[in-house]
């Protein structure tokens, strides 16, 4: 049953062409309406080489709605291979072309024998939201142009294959999937990963060449990632929790040490050096945090499971501040909501909260207006929140998506040095404010 | 034409004005050929993505303080209201007003293009009644609610019985136009169909339709000296003064594609008269514009003693500047509307317009007649201006770029001026309405124009380091490969 969604912080399936617009060299080619690329393309950082202008669109109209769209689709694919200067064309379908019942896969298997790989995949809005359809686009590029590959080279010893938040969803999925790279390096180990600068299909021809996958995300990614277990028998390191600051790092780090057998004396070594230096900040900067008389306590998060978990547990156990009832508002499906009310509640001293999974804005402001933070509230949140956290007279980070009033263009909020980051944001935001 | 406002129907652009999204030649051609009845459409067999209705029809509508647009459509299609959010918070605060406008979405699933929701949307209705207090309700179809034949229309005939408030149905089902300006035209529409009341006394107000105001105190100023008050429309309105504008004394609109619809319905059906000139842009734009509401409010006298001083102030450092704009080639893309007036003032300014897109054409408005902009170009630019008409269409405006090797590259539209810098040519965004408004406005424009050209180091850096998204192929090909021929389906 349709529901109520007041204040949207996802957009629909389709929105995931951003995962493909985030390989480099690939182009979503859309069998959608002439303007939901630019309806979707709402976020900052988006004019790179193949932006919504550039995308092939069959731009629906009432013709193709009465007598369908095939013909159309055919000619925009065959014009795209020709106009287009991509390496992998992903055809993507829209509400419009679902519904009266186009059938992109057969039209797009029509280029098999194109010299570029043109693919597709079902994304129609109607059907979920655009965390969903970047597992349903991975998946389809997984078996339909990276399964050609499988077998084609021998297994690359301490290769991982790295994915973390989604494209553009997530303001920093970019600055965060290279800092989890960075770390993992930093223990000897290899990494793949398809998204962001001096990627591209390479990367997807290695995926069948590595040892492990790790998915760095509480849910979204997990079908695909799944498929590459089962498909192409690289083991799973399903890490639900995106490490912010020392405590969680180091915890993820031995982690992965531990699943993909890294040197473990190398990484302990890591760890202490890394936590050496993310304590020489805080000791440094601990006076500004515990004398900044206005920030209290209490903190809520109003995110993606994503954030919930990592920014509550990162303000927990590594800062010592209490979390209020959290809210989670990126429709997490029904199967995942317990493990990520379970992950969220993985904190010292046994301290417990609520977690609330809700799409209507309305009432958790609502909620929030009525919270005890024995202070100034810390709202982590989207754009939505800032308005909230102004008329409570409350500090405000912008983390996720929406993010309209604030442009992130490589920092990164994960592992130790984004837990620093995060606390730059954190206090800037509490300074600009009254001080006494 | 006789304006209907008894139900939620407006045609579309291309079938209301015959309008077309596929041209290419120079301006006369079409415009004969137009004024002829004889221009038909090209479609293409190839198409980028460009934008969609229903953006400019709730842009529209959500830009009044404390309405509600009850959107039923799947989450992606309200992925605009963040934006607008913060846009028009920003745009009520610059008056030292509030705005509580909100979007509210159904979400619709699979199961609903199954079985239909239309009571999600009554529930969705009585939700945000209840929670946000609007002062009018806008229920808005979208693709799939159109496709699956939700009866929006019959819901809100039925739930305005049941508030006191207005509950309007629209119809913004996006693959209805190519012509987005069509969005306008619904905006419209609703607001005359839903808001607007018979006229009981006539007021001084001008009405002034623009998109966001920058020059709101600017213009106040300007009206007060013809003893007028400006009622802008429709951002920072609210249903109470927009629900009187059938007793304004007179109508302007900063953009002949924005107005034509508004403008030529008051006038017809209040008798609102609709001042249609060329619009403010450049000297003989704000001119023409200015003399005209003169004109219509019987205060000529005002309007010259203003036009001297301003006169004596700017037109000496206009021309000043003009001596280095000499000779420089531009290429513009935008509406229809800023196509015309940009190209008058760049021309005015002494520079060349070796070719303009526009992303859609209209060869008439609602009152039947050619838009008063491209009459006017049609006098007075040189003969054989090329023309070409697309939606948007990025490799068309990338092979004309390729072709001309302008100077300086004119756009107007979100994510469209990045192309012209990677290409390598210096661009400027016109993105705001006032940018070329009055003389203050022309002035500031060519100053801005200068320092885009002067300092190229932007575009020169990026373009050396960067891969074109086209093939070498495409750049070969003329630029309308891939229209059909005229008629073709």
């Amino acid at each position: 049953m349709a529901k109520i969604l007041d204040q949207a912080r996802y957009k629909c399936a389709l929105a995931a062409m951003q995962t493909v617009q985030s390989i480099p060299g690939a182009i979503p080619v859309l069998h959608s309406g002439p303007g939901c690329a630019s309806k979707l393309n709402d976020n900052n950082g988006t004019s790179g080489r193949f932006s919504p202008n550039i995308y092939p669109c069959t731009s629906i109209s009432e013709k193709e709605v009465v007598f369908g769209g095939a013909d159309k689709l055919r000619s925009t694919i065959n014009n795209a291979l020709k106009i287009i200067d991509a390496d992998l064309f992903v055809v993507l379908s829209g509400c419009t072309g679902e519904i009266i019942g186009d059938d992109i896969q057969e039209v797009a298997e029509e280029f098999q024998d194109e010299e570029k790989p043109v693919i597709w995949a079902k994304t129609p809005g109607f059907k979920g939201n655009n965390y969903i359809g970047h597992d349903w686009i991975l998946k389809s590029i997984f078996e339909q142009y990276v399964r050609k590959y499988k077998g084609e080279a021998p297994k690359e010893k301490g290769l991982v294959n790295l994915f973390a938040g989604v494209p553009q969803q997530d303001p920093y999925w970019l600055g965060n999937l290279r800092e989890l790279e960075r770390l993992l390096q930093s223990i000897g180990l290899k990494t793949n990963t398809i998204f962001g600068f001096g990627r591209g299909l390479e990367n997807l021809q290695k995926i069948p060449t590595a040892e492990y996958t790790i998915l760095v995300s509480p849910w979204a990614g997990l079908e695909s990632a799944k498929y590459l277990e089962k498909e192409f028998n690289i083991p799973l390191l399903h890490y639900p929790t995106l490490p912010i600051g020392a405590a969680e790092t180091t915890k993820f780090l031995r982690t992965v040490a531990e699943f993909t057998g890294a040197d473990k004396k190398l990484t302990e070594s890591v760890i202490q050096q890394n936590e050496a230096q993310f304590f020489y900040y805080l000791e440094r900067y601990a006076d500004t945090i515990l004398e900044s008389r206005i920030v209290s306590k209490r903190f809520t998060v109003v995110s993606e499971a994503q954030y919930v978990i990592a920014v509550t547990k990162f303000l927990v156990n590594d800062m010592g501040l209490f979390p209020q009832k959290l809210f989670v508002t990126d429709d997490t499906p029904e199967a995942f909501r317990e493990d990520v009310t379970k992950e969220t509640n993985t904190l010292n001293y046994d301290i417990k909260t609520k977690v609330e999974f809700t799409t209507d804005g309305f009432d958790l402001q609502n909620q929030i207006r009525k919270m005890d933070f024995g202070g100034s509230p810390l709202i982590i949140g989207s754009n939505w929140e800032k308005k909230l956290a102004h008329e409570l007279k409350g500090h405000f980070v912008n983390i996720s998506y929406p993010m309209i009033e604030k442009i992130v263009i490589n920092s990164h909020v994960a592992g130790y040095s984004g837990g620093l980051y995060l606390l730059e944001d954190i206090y800037s935001a509490a300074l600009s404010m009254l001080k006494i | 034409m006789p304006f209907n406002f008894k139900n939620a129907n407006v045609g579309v652009r291309e079938n209301r004005l015959g309008s077309i999204t596929g041209f290419s030649g120079d301006l006369e051609t079409l415009a004969h050929r137009s004024q002829c009845g004889s221009v038909k459409n090209r479609e293409r067999c190839f198409s980028q993505s460009s934008s969609c209705l229903s953006g400019c029809a709730l842009d529209q509508l959500i830009s009044i303080r404390n309405v509600a647009v009850v959107y039923h459509a799947p989450a992606g299609c309200v992925a605009l209201a963040q934006g607008e959010d913060v846009k028009f918070r920003q745009l009520a605060e610059r008056i030292n007003e509030k705005t509580n406008s909100v979007y509210v979405c159904t979400d619709l699933n699979e199961n609903d293009t199954v079985f239909g929701a239309i009571e999600a949307l009554r529930k969705a209705t009585k939700y945000t009644y209840e929670k946000f207090h609007p002062e009018a309700i806008f229920l808005s179809s979208s693709c799939v609610s159109g496709v699956i034949g939700e009866d929006v229309d019959g819901l809100a005939d039925e739930l305005a019985d049941e508030y006191d408030i207005p509950i309007i149905p629209i119809h913004c089902e996006g693959f209805k136009s190519r012509i987005w300006a069509s969005g306008f035209d619904i905006a419209d529409h609703a607001v005359l169909q839903g808001i607007v009341k018979p006229p009981e006394k006539k007021n001084n107000k001008i009405i002034f339709k623009n998109f966001f105001e920058s020059a709101r105190p600017k213009i106040t100023e300007l009206f007060k000296e013809i003893g007028a008050e400006p009622q802008f429309v429709y951002c920072n309105s609210t249903v109470e003064e927009l629900s009187h504008l059938s007793e304004a004394q007179a109508m302007v609109c900063i953009c002949g594609t924005l107005g034509t619809y508004l403008g030529n319905a008051l006038e017809e059906t209040y008798g609102v008269p609709y001042v249609r000139t060329i619009n403010p842009n450049g000297i003989t734009g704000f001119e023409t514009w200015f003399r005209a509401i003169g004109k219509t409010i019987g205060k000529e006298a005002e309007v010259e003693r203003y036009i001297e001083k301003q006169r004596a102030i700017y037109l000496p450092q206009i021309e000043e500047i003009k001596r280095e704009l000499k000779g420089l080639r531009a290429v513009i893309g935008m509406g229809p509307g800023y196509t015309y007036e940009v190209s008058r003032v760049l021309q005015e300014l002494g520079m060349e317009v070796v070719h303009g897109l526009a992303w859609h054409y209209d060869y008439k408005y609602d009152n039947g007649q050619i838009p008063p902009a491209l009459e006017h170009l049609l006098k007075t630019s040189p003969k054989g201006l090329k023309l070409t008409v697309a939606d948007q269409q990025n490799y068309e405006v990338m092979s004309v770029l390729n072709n001309h090797k302008p100077d300086i590259y004119f756009s107007r539209h979100p994510g469209s001026t990045v192309w012209a810098i990677k290409q390598g040519y210096a661009a400027l965004f016109v993105a705001d309405e006032y940018m070329i408004f009055g003389y203050e406005g022309t002035l500031n424009f060519a100053k801005s124009i200068l320092d885009t050209i002067k300092n190229r180091s932007f575009e020169k850096s990026l373009a050396a380091r960067i891969k074109l998204p086209y093939t070498k192929w495409w750049y070969e090909q003329e630029t309308d490969k891939f229209l059909k021929p005229e008629g073709a389906r």
